[in-house]
């Protein structure tokens, strides 16, 4: 595990400031370690990832970052103030999208944004303002009068995203914010996120799809059990722990076990999965006349450039997509 | 100028209430309304054929001994009631208090702005049932609007310590126990509608551990008509215990709240 990022490395270049510092951040649950210990530099203006199975402690350390969880132990610096001290402050300043929705479910779509602005002391007449402008961002202008527990769930989530920049925040964290959207409005979504990176918002993603990820971060970092276990851009991060294809093979169903012993030693490596059989080579279809050489008969078989997914599944053992 | 943080949060009930108001208001109003008709006028009748009944509610017919232990229940009631339900859904179900916890605000302002907003319903609760009180010749008095003001005091001790026991409540059926054996028994026994002096001494005590006795004594202090000066010394002791209430329920509630936003 010697390509493993070193906390040295997981550190960005260090100017200009950094807007998130972390050195050795652990978060405790009465005595179950959730975080074990992170370092990382967001730089501002960075869009920057956290990728990992569920339990990794993404969004535990989401939380530090939010200021609403108090650190374990390690220290850390959001704008060079410290949560402990300056929690209201830091708070006034960034913008979060929670994993699980904290909407005011018994108003309606435009009273949650009012109600949230002035939790943040704006005017009532700059929270109307925002309010109209976000609900077009969030593409709810229709539903801005419609009571928020009649919303569809990716409705919820997208007003949930839309106030989270009521505060027009520096920092925004986004606890796998498109869980729950249809692929057309993550597509907007990113377009929208995008454009604010262009503003020189400073973003903090958590996602469960890569191609999100792939997407929108400059740099990510893959947390497995409560541990930082690769850090770099997502290009980077492919070239150091895939091959350049991947053969995915797909057979008769309970097969894939004794079909992963038939194809040892093609390519780099094999990884058997509950649905499929995927075989790492720089040349897949060399990979693929090789199998077919064994007497492998697959029901499919496709050759695919790697992706984030296979850097994931190198990494943690573990498939999205089961 | 930046608005208190208390304020904000109290804002955000105003907006809830905009919604709901008209159900809340005829609720709240039409309870102490039927308590009243039904003790004024109905128990009412009984006692004062009885001359010896009105020497003990010192000289005053039934209606107006009866009528500050209404003002004052109701206030309890509303103070309890809407820190139960509304307060777990804050925290557990709506979870609006997490959103609000992501703000500037903190567990300070939560609590601190729920106990206004306490204060303002039950202060309101109770003028309605001052207003009508002041319709009928037996119960008219400038009493009343002192009276007002002790009940949204013991709105507001009632609010404080059942909101600490709602954020530590794991499920609502913890409500339905503080009712049946906090807020009803002292509904029933904590010498609203007769004087206390008729209960068991152990019982008497155990009312008196609670603020509505002492709220209901000197809210009838001020509107019934003994021919005594105010004894203001005793007004000061009463309404100190109250305050004492409200007051440790609302540190107690800031710091469960505190550990339960921010973990
Ligand atoms: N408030 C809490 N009390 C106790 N344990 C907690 C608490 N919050 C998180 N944990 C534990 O910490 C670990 C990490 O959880 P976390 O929510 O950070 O994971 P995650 O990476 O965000 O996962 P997911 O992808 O499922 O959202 C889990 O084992 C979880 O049970
Ligand atoms: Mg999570």
């Amino acid at each position: 595990m010697s390509s493993v990022a070193s906390p040295a490395s997981a550190a960005a270049p260090s100017s200009p400031e950094p807007l998130i510092v972390a050195r050795g951040l652990t978060k405790s649950f009465d005595g179950f370690e959730a975080v074990k210990g992170i370092d990382l530099e967001v730089r501002p203006g960075e869009f920057f990832g956290f990728l990992g199975p569920n339990g990794a402690g993404k969004s535990s350390t989401m939380r530090m970052i939010a200021c609403v969880s108090p650190v374990s132990s390690g220290t850390l610096r959001l704008f060079g103030l410290d949560p402990a001290r300056d929690g209201a402050r830091i708070r006034a300043r960034i913008g979060v999208v929670p994993q699980l929705d904290t909407l005011d479910t018994e108003l309606s779509v435009q009273e949650n944004l009012w109600i949230y602005g002035r939790f943040f002391d704006l005017p009532r007449s700059e929270c109307r303002r925002r309010a109209t402008e976000l609900l077009e961002f969030a593409q709810l202008s229709d539903r801005a009068d419609s009571v928020v527990e009649h919303l569809s769930g990716g409705m919820k989530r997208r007003l949930s995203i839309a106030r989270s920049l009521i505060n027009d925040p520096e920092l925004l964290l986004l606890d796998e914010p498109t869980t729950g959207l249809d692929p057309q409005a993550r597509h907007v979504l990113w377009e929208r996120l995008y454009r604010l990176k262009q503003q020189g918002v400073t973003q903090v993603l958590t996602t469960h799809y890569m191609d999100e990820a792939e997407q929108l971060c400059d740099r990510l970092v893959v947390m497995d059990q409560g541990r930082i276990v690769a850090e770099g851009s997502p290009r980077e991060l492919i070239d150091r722990y895939s091959t350049r294809e991947v053969l995915e093979l797909r057979f008769a169903a309970g097969t894939n076990d004794q079909h992963g012993a038939l194809l040892a030693g093609i390519g780099d490596k094999q990884e058997v999965l509950p649905d499929r059989v995927l075989v790492y080579a720089d040349d897949g279809e060399a990979a693929l006349s090789e199998a077919h050489h064994r007497g492998a008969r697959p029901e499919s078989a496709l050759v695919r450039r790697s992706s984030l997914e296979d850097v994931f599944l190198q990494l943690t053992g573990r498939s999205l997509v089961d | 100028m930046s608005t208190p943080g208390p304020l904000r949060v109290v804002n955000s009930h105003v907006v809830v209430f905009r919604r709901f108001w008209r159900l809340n208001v005829l609720s709240s109003f039409v309870q102490p309304m039927l308590y009243l008709l039904g003790l004024g006028v109905g128990v009412g009748a009984l006692v004062d054929r009885n001359a010896g009944s009105t020497d003990t509610l010192g000289g005053v017919p039934y209606v107006a001994f009866v009528a500050p232990g209404v003002i004052v229940t109701t206030a309890m009631t509303i103070g309890a009631l809407e820190s139960m339900w509304p307060v777990m859904g804050g925290l557990r179900w709506r979870r609006e208090y997490h959103g609000m916890a992501a703000t500037p605000l903190g567990a300070t302002d939560i609590v601190l702005g729920h106990g206004i907003w306490m204060a303002v319903r039950a202060g309101v609760a109770a003028a309605a049932v001052g207003v009508a009180l002041a319709l009928f010749d037996d119960t008219r008095s400038w009493g009343l609007l002192p009276a007002i003001v002790v009940a949204m005091f013991v709105g507001i001790a009632f609010a404080m310590p059942t909101m600490a026991y709602s954020i530590g409540a794991e499920m609502d059926g913890a409500f339905a126990a503080l009712q049946r054996f906090v807020i009803i028994p002292l509904f029933l026994f904590g010498g609203a509608f007769y004087p206390l002096s008729q209960l068991p001494e152990a019982v008497q005590w155990i009312a008196r551990a609670f603020p509505l006795w002492h709220g209901v004594v000197v809210a009838r202090g001020f509107t019934t008509d003994h021919g005594a000066p105010i004894d203001w010394v005793a007004v000061a002791g009463h309404l100190g215990y109250v305050a004492l209430w409200a007051v440790v329920g609302t540190v107690v509630a800031v710091r469960r709240l505190e550990r339960r936003l921010y973990p």
